[in-house]
């Protein structure tokens, strides 16, 4: 079984980290210390160089990101992705609820080295429990001085919002979250603009997934080198990092696993526990309801950006979702279609139709009256839904059923032939 | 519907918090206090859900129509416009609680145990049963539930009897 010294989460469950003593007997607030005697632009260099991508599914180069911030004189912000809603995505559950210094650590430093001032921490309203901590961490943060005015004597300031969403999937797509930040409704915006460019309140701004966030520390404190060489496939230099895969499903012991990136399918899964006994594997879903699936073909693929995308799918959040052969894909398909089909804000007809369209569909299908016709649908929506709207929530809903159409036809065709039988021509 | 006409009494009773939430934001910003002041007006409300009378109070404070601040909380499927029992379950429908960890068949228990369907409250007004379609991000748990956004995980039958008993 492959070992791994983890970094993100090491003495979770052994030791208290929500306690600042603890943090910082365990090294912690060094990073910032050692940032705050840094160039600013060292810090954004750094972490360019570490290639850290972010975690939040998209893979996007943070210390890129943090270079189109525009020097214009306009106040710039940094927000916090907290919104964790992708279904199959539990990190930044563990990372708050028991490592909130390591995040709010992150925010600091990430904020000196893009001359940010102020701060918000946009988490899901469900997250009640993990708002109050981080609130909590926050406090006590400023009583040591890493918080508020003049930190540390050095003249940097920062101030830290929490801000509680109050349940919506479509909040934590960026633009949605500021609009929702800004006390809107939580509508997407049309990109570009970029947040970097225009964010909240018409203003640059950075944002980041808390796993993005909570690796900045580690890289300040150790190089961006030592990052970098954090691996499983060497070959690939584009992806790199401790990465927290979540598996769930039909796995012995479904969790959070702190791994390489680049770790093989076939580790995730046997650290998982693998299988329940005299099942067999039939797909995986490696980041997620909007990544397509992975067969048993792929158990060698490493989990890393390039690698999983080159297979076909997406590493997405690393939300590893495992479905051995007693599970009905059609059902899968079902449950995601409706998930999508409640959770589309509306705004694009492509996707407001197509998803409630994939949702009637398989329903009809798992209720025995799908048609060959149903399954030319559910192949056209795929050109009609992807890439025609204003966020990709359209092409995510539309990822499964095509994935399902390709790798898995015959789970359809059971349906649909059945319907033969019933009415023989 | 049930409505409340009187002006709620949140923006005296908790004047320092209200003031709190709008120093949080820039100047001139005020409306991103709408979703920190719902929160607040919720949870004043014995039944934890948002009346009109709220929706007009948020309104004041942060300068906009009620109209808006209706539009807003509209979005967001926390804000509930009907009270709920003292205690609200929330039970996680998505994929790994609800297909694959047997969440569904733990649904039908509930309601036996309960002797309520989804969406009703107990008749002594203790417990409002609820699935979200939204993942919990506990996956890992699976399945679990929210006892007002508190996690109960791994929820088997005998443990929820015992955690519904204890209520
Ligand atoms: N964590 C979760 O719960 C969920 C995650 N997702 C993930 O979200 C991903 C899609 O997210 P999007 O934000 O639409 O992806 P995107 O590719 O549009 O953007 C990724 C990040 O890079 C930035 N960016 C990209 N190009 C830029 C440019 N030219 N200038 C400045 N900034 C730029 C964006 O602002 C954003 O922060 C999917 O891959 C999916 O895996 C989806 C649903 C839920
Ligand atoms: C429908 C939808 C939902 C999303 N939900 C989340 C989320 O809950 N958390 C998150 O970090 N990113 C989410 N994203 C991705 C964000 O838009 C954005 O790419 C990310 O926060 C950027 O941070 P990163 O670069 O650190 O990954 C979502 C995207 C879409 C399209
Ligand atoms: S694609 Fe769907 S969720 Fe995204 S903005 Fe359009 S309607 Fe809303
Ligand atoms: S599916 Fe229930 S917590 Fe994710």
């Amino acid at each position: 079984m492959i070992q791994f010294e983890p970094v993100l989460t090491k003495g979770i469950g052994k030791v208290d980290l929500t306690n600042i003593d603890v943090y910082e007997a365990q090294g912690g607030y060094q990073a910032l210390r050692k940032a705050l005697a840094m160039e600013p632009q060292a810090i954004v260099e750094e972490v360019k160089k570490a290639n850290l991508r972010g975690r939040g599914g998209a893979g996007f180069p943070a210390g890129v990101k943090w270079s189109f911030l525009p020097n214009d004189g306009r106040p710039r912000y940094l927000t916090v992705n907290a919104d964790e809603s992708e279904p199959g995505t539990c990190n930044n559950r563990t990372l708050i609820y028991a490592n909130p210094h390591q995040l709010i650590e992150g925010i600091l430093i990430t904020a000196y080295a893009n001359r940010i001032t102020q701060s918000f921490i946009y988490i899901r309203g469900e997250f009640k429990r993990g708002a109050e901590i981080l609130m909590k961490a926050i406090e006590d943060a400023r009583r040591k001085g890493y918080v508020g005015q003049n930190i540390l004597g050095t003249g940097f300031s920062q101030e830290i919002t929490v801000h509680r969403g109050a349940s919506a999937y479509i909040c934590g797509e960026e633009s949605a979250l500021l609009n929702s930040l800004e006390g809107r409704r939580g509508e997407p915006r049309v990109k570009p603009p970029f947040p970097a460019v225009v964010g909240l309140y018409g203003c640059p701004t950075i944002i980041n997934n808390v796993e993005t966030i909570s690796n900045v520390p580690h890289i300040i404190k150790n190089g961006w080198e030592w990052y970098t060489k954090i691996t499983a496939n060497p070959d690939n230099p584009k992806s790199c990092g401790p990465k927290i895969f979540t598996v769930s499903g039909c796995v012995q012991r479904p969790g959070n696993y702190e791994l390489p990136m680049g770790v093989k399918l076939r580790d995730v899964i046997e650290i998982a526990g693998g299988l329940r006994p005299g099942r067999k594997l039939k797909a995986v879903q490696p980041g997620g309801s909007s990544t397509p699936m992975l067969t048993p073909d792929h158990l060698d693929v490493p989990m890393d950006f390039e690698s999983v995308a080159a297979a076909g799918s997406l590493l997405g959040t690393a939300a590893v979702i495992v479905y051995d052969d007693t599970v009905d894909l059609v059902d899968v398909a079902l449950y995601w279609a409706r998930f999508y089909s409640h959770e589309s804000c509306g705004q694009c007809t492509p996707c407001r139709e197509g998803t409630h369209w994939l949702e009637r569909v398989f329903t009809r299908i798992k209720e025995g009256g799908g048609t060959e016709g149903d399954l030319k649908m559910i192949a056209d929506m795929q050109t009609q839904m992807a890439g025609t709207t204003i966020c990709v929530l359209s092409d995510a809903a539309v990822a499964f059923p095509a994935s399902l159409l390709k790798l898995f036809p015959e789970e359809l065709d059971r349906y649909i032939n059945r319907v033969k039988e019933v009415r023989p021509a | 519907m049930i409505e409340e006409v009187h002006p709620p009494r949140w923006p005296e009773t908790c004047k320092d918090e209200v003031e709190a939430i709008l120093r949080r934001y820039p100047e001139g910003r005020e409306r991103s206090a709408i979703l920190p002041l719902l929160h607040l007006a919720m949870r004043e409300r014995e039944g934890r859900y948002i009346a009109q009378s709220d929706i007009e109070a948020v309104a004041e404070i942060c300068g906009v129509a009620p109209s808006y601040v209706q539009s807003v909380c509209s979005f967001y499927t926390m804000f509930r416009r009907q009270p709920v029992g003292k205690y609200l379950i929330t039970v996680c429908g998505n994929m790994a609680c609800h297909l694959l960890a047997g969440g569904s068949q733990l649904v039908e228990h509930m309601e036996k145990t309960l002797g309520i369907k989804v969406g009703e409250t107990t008749p002594d007004g203790l417990i409002t049963l609820e699935v979200t379609g939204e993942c919990l991000a506990a996956c890992d748990l699976a399945p679990v539930i929210h006892v007002d956004t508190e996690y109960v995980v791994k929820v088997t039958r005998e443990k929820f009897d015992a955690l519904v008993a204890a209520l």
